[in-house]
């Protein structure tokens, strides 16, 4: 449980490690937070040549909140993000999922962009920039550009980032007003990987749904984003329409989800649980979504 | 009167020093060691063809590459087969470094020293090993299939077949009004102690000495078993046991490989060697537990007392036996708990697997049979329409039956006899810690909510503090300090505390001034190690008896320096004083200056011992005949059996009717383990046990697929609860003094783990209404019994066809 050598590089800006990724190419590895990729090298389970531990480079670290999004900088942990009342205040969705990130300690070094740029179906945070529309901001050689979600992961573990690029921030995109959400998952052990998750966000407008769309943790390959407008679309919440409305949505998810089975559990059980989830998380959010209209 | 020390819930006297980083593990040790690292066998069986090191030799810092061929002579013969039995007809063992095949994934090929381990690591990495594959035998029904062999000249992979029998279980099972079989399977899981093993040596080469740490449970087990396999006189080689963290059994199999090669090699080199563990090399390299297939056949009358008992276990004890068969003697034996048979015969196959060894893991085989017992109660008690309670108390041994012989050979190849015991005094009381009779209320009040509950029990007896012997040594310094030790090891139980509760009490001295040893053979070179839940039991008892010869001498000495009879005397708080005239009165410090007669005054207080201080009797030797300098005092503790402990739990468990996850709500334990030294290490002791039962009963499991890979050997996949698992856990205690020991003590250490299973199987079937024969048990497998429950492949409870829903307060039978 030592890892293979590797070159250390501490850039000191954005140029710098660009240009070091571009020097190292495919042997190199960004390092941040590393709460996946130093286990992943201690087990040898890869020996990148390179690693580019970006932790030294200026102004990463920062939230900012605008009238559209919350961006999130590379440097920024997942507990900073957790505990930031400005974040929470303009999409309280990222405290809900940001809760059920692995553990305290975990979530203190771990940092939300590397969760998103590791790519793990079994992540919080890539559904969650699903579901919010959000992009990724890459700086790479030829400048800076950005990835919708939806063109940023393309696997299990595997984004449209080149080996020369960094992800430098995400935004995650704010919800129009009316909008309530919530995050809900089940795992074996509290804070382990979920065997399924999902978070949605309700808009509700003059009493009825007028916006409703999932997305999910666990059940996907990567993440993905299921419009739940034509199940819950014209409905009241807690009326007895929106009880088979709650059905319908929890249908759809289960012909949307394409969970693979594991040795924590099944595909079956997965699809199960993630419908079950929908269904339980649905008044939530309906009700925050009153709270806030 | 001292301060009463003995039965006080008194804080650990080690807690301060390992709470804030003062703990010395093995890995803290030797910073100067070269370290090893080893190649491991990737396959579960195979011959290896070929290992080719060219690759490695040249990596800078790698000192010595070693393969089997290496070893010299005892060093490159197989392990010790430590435990020996009659039936254990093919006992194997491996060898340090595999010979020419391999049988389990892990199995250590090749050894690199080098000046780091991540340079170890390295030159590991480029070492091409060519193997023939051979064909892989996982699980118990591939093992008893015997179709596929793990060792070729072990036929039907069965290593032993012990069979038991009190009694004419045929003619008793025909004659019975009521049969039932049950099918059990449980699992297995492991030890996992937050610390590895680990090992370290230094060779001395002047002096021909070698002296070894490892994280062992037992320091004289291994100094033994290092002397012989490296040919060393028993006098040159030390074995000290530092802080460790953690056991569980696992550290009680001696010698490990690496127990072998660091100490070899480390003489080889003239340097010292050290080796860590990682936690990978744990779990595909150490030892697992629990694994069985169980086939139990009972017959019983209409009221519900058993008449025959007839078990049939096939045991995993995986690719070798170093440990011997005690796991299913113990299932075997243990499998009775706290009841009365009837006629009882219990047969067993210890069978070998492609997989990694199994030995001894807190609770040693009795988790299991607790399993098959409870949940034969169980089925017992829906056969009849009994409340469940009522058959376990029809079936007890009684407090006057006691000693109850059950005519069987326990683990320690002695009579399997309890002691004493109170078991419908703990049933009451776990009746109405749980609320037992008020459940049934509580669990329309659930349903009416749309929630599912049920409420499950376990009983069990342990036999604890199995001999041969331990030792206790006490010393006390002319400042009043006293030194106390005992040979066996400690691995957080809080032994530093217990011991030295035990002195305090019997000597009459200050808990501050008592410092205990454990674990070092230069201050004790006789004792066993610490397993069995008999660390209390048997050094708590050699201490008691050495603080009690070491009382008898203080009290001579100053007799005759105070001039006073010694039953006139008596020590408080480090004092010897006078009865009724404390006045009159010297130091525990002071006797031990005069015990030592002295040449030389080395400082003030020498000189009361030295020749020309006092008036002495010149017709006496300054020594007398029948003493010996010093105030010190040795004794042994080696009884003629086990002291039996029993426990009771019971559990409310919540199972969502939809997910079918599965939430444990209350978790109550009644225990007995006789006289409590400190209650409140006794109920961490059971806190521990049963989290560690929690684990084996919802989370933890080894996934070994088909080929004999381990799939969850990582923390991230082998769920160890963590505290958020864990149900608060009340607990009470009863008790039963032991009448066996000095002190009346049982032991503790295991208990708490011992019939988690079996509880959370009970309440779950409860809660679920149709049988539950298999543990652990995930929220999936529940989900996926549901489904076959509803299909109609698994037969509800009876008491769900009964018209009302049975209650324990109707008339039974």
């Amino acid at each position: 449980m030592k890892p293979a050598p590797f070159e250390h590089h501490a850039p000191l800006t954005v140029e710098q490690a660009v240009s070091v990724l571009t020097e190292v190419g495919h042997d190199g590895k960004v390092l941040a937070g590393g709460q996946s990729l130093i286990p992943i090298l201690n087990m040898r389970l890869a020996s990148p040549a390179h690693l580019v531990d970006i932790n030294r480079v200026a102004g990463l670290d920062t939230i900012q909140v605008t009238a559209e999004a919350v961006r999130v900088g590379a440097l920024v942990r997942h507990a900073g993000l957790e505990r930031s009342e400005e974040a929470y205040a303009a999409l309280p969705l990222l405290r809900q999922a940001l809760v059920n990130v692995a553990h305290p300690a975990i979530r203190n070094r771990g940092t939300t962009v590397g969760s998103i740029a590791h790519a793990d179906a079994a992540g919080e945070m890539p559904a969650i920039l699903a579901l919010t529309d959000g992009v990724v901001e890459v700086a790479g050689p030829a400048g800076s550009r950005e990835i919708a979600w939806a063109d940023f992961f393309l696997g299990a573990l595997e984004t449209s980032l080149a080996a020369d690029e960094l992800a430098v921030a995400v935004r995650f995109g704010r919800f129009p007003a009316g909008t309530g959400t919530a995050f809900t998952e089940a795992a074996r052990r509290h804070g382990d990987y979920a065997m399924a998750g999902v978070g949605v966000a309700v808009t509700v407008t003059d009493g009825v749904v007028s916006a409703a769309r999932a997305s999910f943790v666990s059940v996907t390959d990567v993440p993905s984003v299921l419009d739940l407008g034509p199940a819950l679309g014209g409905v009241e919440p807690g009326t007895a329409a929106w009880e088979a409305a709650r059905d319908a949505a929890a249908e759809a998810v289960h012909a949307h989800v394409e969970p693979e089975g594991d040795i924590h559990a099944s595909a079956d059980y997965r699809r199960m649980l993630v419908t079950e989830l929908t269904r339980r998380v649905l008044p939530q959010a309906a009700d925050r979504a009153g709270a806030l209209a | 009167m001292t301060t009463q020390m003995f039965g006080m819930p008194i804080r650990r006297k080690e807690d301060p020093r390992l709470l804030t980083g003062g703990g010395r593990y093995l890995d803290d040790l030797g910073h100067d060691a070269l370290a090893a690292a080893f190649v491991r066998s990737p396959h579960a069986h195979a011959r290896i063809v070929d290992i080719d090191a060219s690759d490695a030799i040249d990596v800078e810092g790698v000192v010595g590459i070693y393969v089997h061929e290496d070893l010299p002579g005892r060093v490159g013969e197989p392990l010790p087969l430590l435990i020996p039995h009659p039936t254990l007809t093919h006992g194997r063992t491996g060898h340090a470094l595999a010979r020419d095949e391999v049988n389990h994934v892990g199995e250590p090929i090749v050894m690199v020293v080098a000046t780091d381990r991540y340079v170890a690591e390295d030159a590991c990495q480029r070492i091409r090993v060519t193997y023939a594959q051979l064909p892989v035998v996982v699980g118990i029904e591939a093992a008893r299939a015997g179709e596929l062999l793990v060792h070729d000249d072990v036929p039907g992979n069965v290593a032993a077949h012990m069979l038991q029998e009190v009694g004419d279980v045929d003619a008793a099972m025909a004659a019975a009004p009521h049969t039932l079989t049950l099918d059990l399977d449980i699992e297995r899981s492991a030890c996992m102690p937050m610390e590895g093993k680990g090992v370290y040596a230094r060779w001395d080469r002047d002096r021909g000495e070698l002296r070894m740490y490892s994280s062992t449970q037992t320091s004289t087990g291994v100094r033994a078993a290092v002397a012989a396999k490296l040919g060393l006189p028993l006098a040159k080689v030390e074995c000290i046991a530092p802080d460790v963290g953690g056991g569980f059994g696992v550290k009680i199999v001696h010698p490990w490989p690496e127990e072998v090669l660091v100490p070899w090699a480390a003489i080889l080199l003239g340097r010292p060697v050290k080796w860590t563990e990682d936690r990978r090399e744990h779990f595909i390299s150490a030892a697992h537990e629990r694994g069985q297939l169980q086939r139990v056949t009972v017959g019983f009358d209409d009221e519900g007392h058993l008449l025959a008992l007839d078990v049939k276990l096939w045991h995993d004890n995986g690719a070798y036996t170093p440990y011997g068969i005690i796991v299913p003697i113990i299932t075997s034996t243990q499998l009775l708990g706290p009841y009365k048979p009837g006629t009882y015969r219990c047969e067993f196959w210890s069978l070998y697997t492609n997989t990694v060894l199994v030995t001894p893991y807190r609770g040693a085989g009795r988790p299991q049979g607790c399993f098959a017992m409870e949940r034969t109660m169980d089925a017992i008690a829906d056969e009849l329409g009994l409340d469940r309670t009522e058959v376990r108390s029809r079936n007890f041994i009684l407090p006057t039956e006691m000693p109850w012989d059950h005519g069987l050979l326990f683990q320690d190849g002695r009579p399997l006899k309890y002691d004493s015991g109170d078991f419908p005094a703990s049933l009451d009381k776990l009746k109405a810690l749980v609320g037992w009779d008020d459940f049934a209320d509580h669990r329309r009040q659930a349903e009416a909510e749309g929630r599912k509950v049920g409420l499950g029990i376990g009983c069990y007896v342990e036999g604890t503090g199995v001999g041969p012997y331990e030792g206790g040594h006490i010393q006390i310094e002319t400042s009043g300090r006293v030194n106390v030790s005992t040979g066996l090891t400690s691995q957080g139980q809080g032994h530093e505390t217990v011991f030295a509760q035990i002195v305090a009490q019997e000597l009459g001295v200050r808990m501050e001034d008592v410092h205990v040893t454990t674990g070092d053979t230069r201050k004790m070179a006789y004792a066993v190690g610490t397993f069995a839940s008999r660390a209390a039991v048997m050094s708590g008892s050699a201490i008691a008896l050495a603080a009690r010869n070491v009382r008898a001498k203080a009290l001579r000495i100053a007799a005759d320096a105070l001039e006073v009879s010694s039953e006139d005397l008596e020590i408080v708080d480090g004092t010897v004083r006078v009865k009724g005239a404390p006045a009159t009165s010297m130091s525990l410090g002071t006797v031990s200056v005069l015990s030592n007669p002295l040449r030389y005054a080395f400082d003030e207080a020498a000189k009361a011992a030295t020749q020309f201080a006092g008036t002495f009797d010149p017709d006496k030797p300054p020594v007398a005949d029948d003493e010996e300098p010093g105030l010190e005092g040795k004794d042994f503790y080696s009884p003629t059996q086990a002291t039996f402990a029993n426990g009771m739990h019971a559990a409310i468990v919540e199972t969502d009717p939809v997910t079918a996850e599965i939430r444990i709500l209350r978790y109550c334990v009644i225990h007995d383990c006789g006289t409590m030294i400190n209650p409140m290490i006794v109920e961490g002791q059971v806190h521990g046990g049963v989290a560690q039962g929690v684990g084996g009963a919802l989370y933890e499991r080894m996934a070994y697929d088909e080929s004999g890979q381990l799939l969850n050997a990582s923390f991230m996949d082998f769920l160890m609860p963590y505290a958020s698992e864990v149900p608060t856990i009340e607990a009470d205690h009863l008790e039963t003094p032991s009448p066996l020991n000095p002190l009346g003590i049982k032991g503790a250490g295991e208990a708490g783990c011992i019939p988690v299973s079996a509880v959370i199987a009970s309440a779950i079937e409860d809660a679920e209404g149709f049988p539950i024969r298999r543990m652990p048990i995930s929220p999936n497998d529940l989900w996926e019994l549901r489904r076959r429950h509803a299909d109609g492949a698994i037969p509800s409870l009876h008491r769900s066809s009964r018209s009302s829903r049975m209650s324990p307060k109707e008339p039974t039978a």
